[in-house]
């Protein structure tokens, strides 16, 4: 069963054009800089190392701010708007 | 009671990264793609204007000098005129393409505002480094929205305006008012943060 998922989202995968691809791509790359960025210098992330930190340097997290635009492009914006293009690919195809 | 200077710094980040990120999707699906749902060509616009909006607030609490409120407030004015010479566009109560030269104006002038208000060199700390960057890198990226007010479907210019806001996003993460820049601050900068 699982294996037949595997092959429809690799089927699914290969049916999408580059400019979908890319699409697809910049929501997750997105997260991946902000938890690149997270690894790479963890005292951004005061939410770690919570006590005694004031309200702003709480709120101030930039990595989970990163990773939050990421989310939201990825599960907002890219679904409709691959939708669209895919419409619009299908309507030059013919 | 005001949060640092660096945090309304990386607020301003995540913003021109959410519009870097809408050009750059843009700039791949192509114009009637991005404009098949009638809101979403108002999106970065709308950011960008909101923006301009809130630096004025920034203008107001943040400066600590005449040429730093210049500054600030010269990002807000060319902000909120790009923003709406773009909306106007949208909407369709501008009709000349000669009105994204607004786009490029707000880039030749910020970047010269980041030019101008640094008073130090580019190694004395971490943020006067990043002041020289971020102007000179607006100064020459003007060349993208100067040259897509004449092809505004060109879609190496399109990638190349969104990955200025994104570089400028990246800039603007980096920012930390005290520290050293590639291991070199200036002594009398002040007390080194991380």
């Amino acid at each position: 069963m699982e294996s037949h998922f595997a092959t429809e989202a690799a089927a699914q995968l290969r049916r999408q054009s580059p400019r979908a691809v890319a699409v697809n791509s910049i929501g997750p790359l997105t997260m991946l800089g902000g938890v690149a960025w997270a690894f790479l210098q963890p005292y951004r992330l005061t939410i770690l190392h919570p006590y005694a930190q004031g309200f702003w340097w709480l709120l101030s997290e930039p990595p989970l701010y990163v990773i939050a635009v990421g989310i939201v492009f990825a599960l907002v914006l890219a679904p409709g708007l691959l939708e669209d293009l895919e419409e619009v690919e299908d309507a030059a195809e013919g | 009671m005001l949060p640092k200077a660096e945090f309304v710094h990386w607020w301003f980040a995540t913003g021109f990264l959410i519009i870097g990120l809408l050009l750059l999707a843009e700039a791949f699906v192509g114009e009637e793609a991005w404009g098949r749902r009638p809101w979403r060509p108002y999106l970065w616009p709308s950011f960008a204007f909101v923006m301009g909006v809130l630096m004025w607030p920034v203008m107001v609490f943040f400066t600590s000098s005449t040429i730093h409120m210049l500054a600030h407030g010269s990002w807000a004015q060319v902000m909120m005129l790009a923003g709406a010479a773009e909306l106007g566009l949208v909407r369709g109560k501008l009709h000349s393409p000669y009105w994204r030269l607004c786009t490029a104006l707000a880039f030749v002038v910020s970047g010269a505002a980041f030019l101008i208000h640094e008073q130090n060199g580019w190694l004395y700390a971490r943020s006067a480094f990043l002041h020289h960057l971020i102007g000179w890198t607006l100064v020459t990226g003007a060349v993208f929205p100067l040259l897509r007010s004449f092809r505004p479907r060109a879609s190496a210019l399109q990638t190349g305006f969104a990955l200025v806001f994104i570089v400028l996003s990246v800039s603007l993460y980096c920012d930390r008012d005290i520290a050293p820049v590639f291991g070199h601050l200036s002594p009398v900068a002040g007390e080194p943060h991380r």
